[in-house]
């Protein structure tokens, strides 16, 4: 649905040049959710606005739905016809939401309506559902300064969803909000991927975001993608960075010398086997358990626990066999002469 | 003492009085219109404008500079032979309106010029982001949005043309400074001066409220109004946390 091949883009200023992108590949199936994480200046931010040519990239191609959008003429900030008929088949929420203040949150929806050339009742009515859709079908009549900052996204939202976008994109569209309205407005936004089959690109340097709502994630570091893929292949990715940060044990002690410390990490049923206890059963071992924890991840159960071996790797290459044989992943993180899986 | 009763000033005060408003309400409607249109130019193509265009950008700028450094009174000079051509007349205030209209347009397209840039640029990207086209930008977000600093602006050049219509009237343009001029200081009516300066001062004072009162009325939609807010700066978002801006 959304693809970029190569994407560059560099900044030039008084001879200075900066990179923000450095070839970025980004593959977005139809109906998922993709984030893209990073921290301030990993060039995320850049990427979704190269993605609606809000900024030209200085290379590289942007598909999305079959449009080549780097292929259709205007610059930066006066976009060609071609384009301006393509950017209203996609939506986009911002940040600090970019309501109008001199529209009602009906007039703020009906905009883009207005722009594509509907007659009054027609966008009267699309505003209503739209507002229904977002769960503010009471404030059509409000001005966005007298809602709250949840509220005045859902605005946001019904306003990008008015052009019957097939793509959203959101740019850091929760990062403005408190924690528990950040939990309504993504699930929101799960529901009406789930609902409308609209596929989802947003951008966050939060990890719960990644955790609560996407199917697939890339990281992005320095202007590049540095690991991506479907947040479940991830987690069964050994050494996967995006993994561990979604599913953090370093709080979690690193063990004692001479012992053996594995990350243990199991989706779906398998913790429903009484592993532990039957590794120490039958290898006859004393089994340290250093942290564990269970959480959902892209509606999955997914679990992680540290254990001690006792013993230097060699001498537990048996039990971490027989681990892997119950369907688990085992990432040996540490033994006391340094060998690793 | 005056030489002149309550009932002459009258007679005087109240031509003069329309010829004012006439001249003023002219040339505002005037400034307006032309104004706007360059204050929203200059916006635009200015760097990181929608129409981004250095040559206009600066053209525009330096003659409305230009503009803005001629007095009042050399201006109404230079224009004679132009009102003429205009106007088919240089004396009166449909003539004097031409000089005026010209003084105002400059003052009036800086101060639009600067409510105009004061629109969050988050708002500019979302229209852009939407499909709207530099029309629809003008039209549906930078004027209505900067409306609140548009109508001051209208205030300001409102009062400012008051003023210049006094130097107007020295060149046969009539109107109430022209006649506190004329019988007040030339002849020495001192207290028929005093007079027309309070009309004066009243009617910018009635002006300035009734513009402040639509400031407010705009500026606080949704806000549910307050006399605090009064002409006070609409607090900015915050800085966008963004990843690069080019510098």
């Amino acid at each position: 649905m959304i693809t970029t091949t190569d994407l560059t883009k560099v900044y030039r200023s008084r001879g200075r040049e900066v990179t923000a992108l450095a070839g970025v590949d980004l593959h977005v199936r139809p109906g998922e959710v993709y984030g893209v994480v990073g921290t301030s200046g990993a060039g995320k931010s850049t990427l979704i606005r190269c993605v609606n040519m809000l900024e030209r990239p200085t290379s590289g191609t942007v598909t999305v739905d079959g449009v080549e959008l780097t292929a259709l003429s205007g610059g930066e900030n006066r976009a060609g016809k071609d384009l301006r008929e393509a950017r209203r088949r996609i939506g986009m929420v911002f940040q600090h939401f970019n309501l109008l203040s001199s529209r009602t949150v009906q007039q703020n929806v009906e905009l883009p309506l207005e722009i594509i050339g509907l007659d009054r009742t027609q966008r009267r009515r699309k505003a209503a559902e739209l507002l229904d859709l977002v769960g503010l079908g009471d404030k059509a009549r409000s001005y966005p300064n007298q809602l709250s900052g949840g509220q005045k996204q859902r605005v946001g939202i019904a306003r990008a969803l008015a052009g019957d976008p097939k793509v959203l994109l959101s740019d850091e569209a929760t990062s403005a909000l408190d924690p528990e309205t950040t939990r309504s407005i993504l699930k929101l936004l799960r529901d009406l991927n789930q609902q409308l089959g609209l596929t989802v690109l947003l951008i966050t340097h939060e990890m719960d975001v990644i955790k609560s709502v996407c199917d697939s994630a890339a990281l992005m570091r320095g202007g590049r993608v540095v690991e991506s893929g479907e947040l479940t292949d991830l987690l069964a990715e050994p050494g996967s960075e995006l993994a561990r940060e979604l599913f953090p044990l370093s709080e979690f002690g690193t063990g004692h010398p001479g012992t053996t410390v594995l990350e243990i990490t199991f989706q779906g049923d398998t913790p429903a086997q009484p592993f532990v206890s039957q590794l120490a059963r039958t290898y006859q071992i004393d089994i340290n358990i250093l942290g564990a924890a269970v959480e959902t991840i892209a509606g999955r159960m997914v679990g992680r626990m540290r254990v001690e071996l006792p013993g230097g790797h060699q001498d537990n290459v048996v039990p971490i066999g027989y681990l892997r044989e119950q369907g688990l992943q085992v990432d040996v993180i540490g033994t006391a002469n340094g060998a690793a899986a | 003492m005056s030489g002149l009763s309550w009932d002459q000033m009258q007679e005087l005060m109240w031509p003069a009085t329309q010829e004012t408003f006439q001249m003023v309400g002219v040339a505002t409607v005037c400034t307006v219109l032309v104004g706007l249109p360059i204050g929203v130019l200059l916006v635009l193509t200015s760097k990181g404008g929608a129409l981004q265009n250095q040559p206009v950008n600066k053209v525009l700028g330096a003659v409305v500079n230009l503009a803005r450094s001629l007095p009042f009174i050399i201006l109404m000079i230079a224009l004679i032979s132009f009102t003429r051509w205009l106007t088919g007349n240089s004396l009166g205030w449909q003539a004097a309106t031409v000089p005026l209209t010209v003084g105002a347009i400059p003052f009036f397209a800086r101060l639009v010029e600067t409510s105009v840039r004061e629109v969050d640029r988050g708002l500019i990207e979302a229209v852009q982001a939407m499909g709207g086209s530099t029309w629809t930008l003008v039209r549906k977000t930078l004027v209505p949005e900067a409306l609140p600093g548009i109508v001051a602006s209208v205030t300001t050049t409102v009062i400012a043309l008051i003023g210049y219509s006094a130097m107007a009237g020295t060149v046969g343009g009539g109107g109430l400074g022209d006649l506190a001029y004329r019988y007040g200081y030339l002849r020495f009516e001192t207290a028929f001066m005093w007079i027309i300066v309070a009309e004066i001062a009243i009617i910018v004072t009635v002006i300035q409220l009734a513009g402040d009162l639509a400031v407010r009325r705009l500026a606080n939609r949704g806000r549910g109004g307050g006399r605090t807010r009064l002409l006070r700066p609409r607090a900015s978002a915050p800085a966008p946390d963004e990843d690069l801006v080019a510098s």
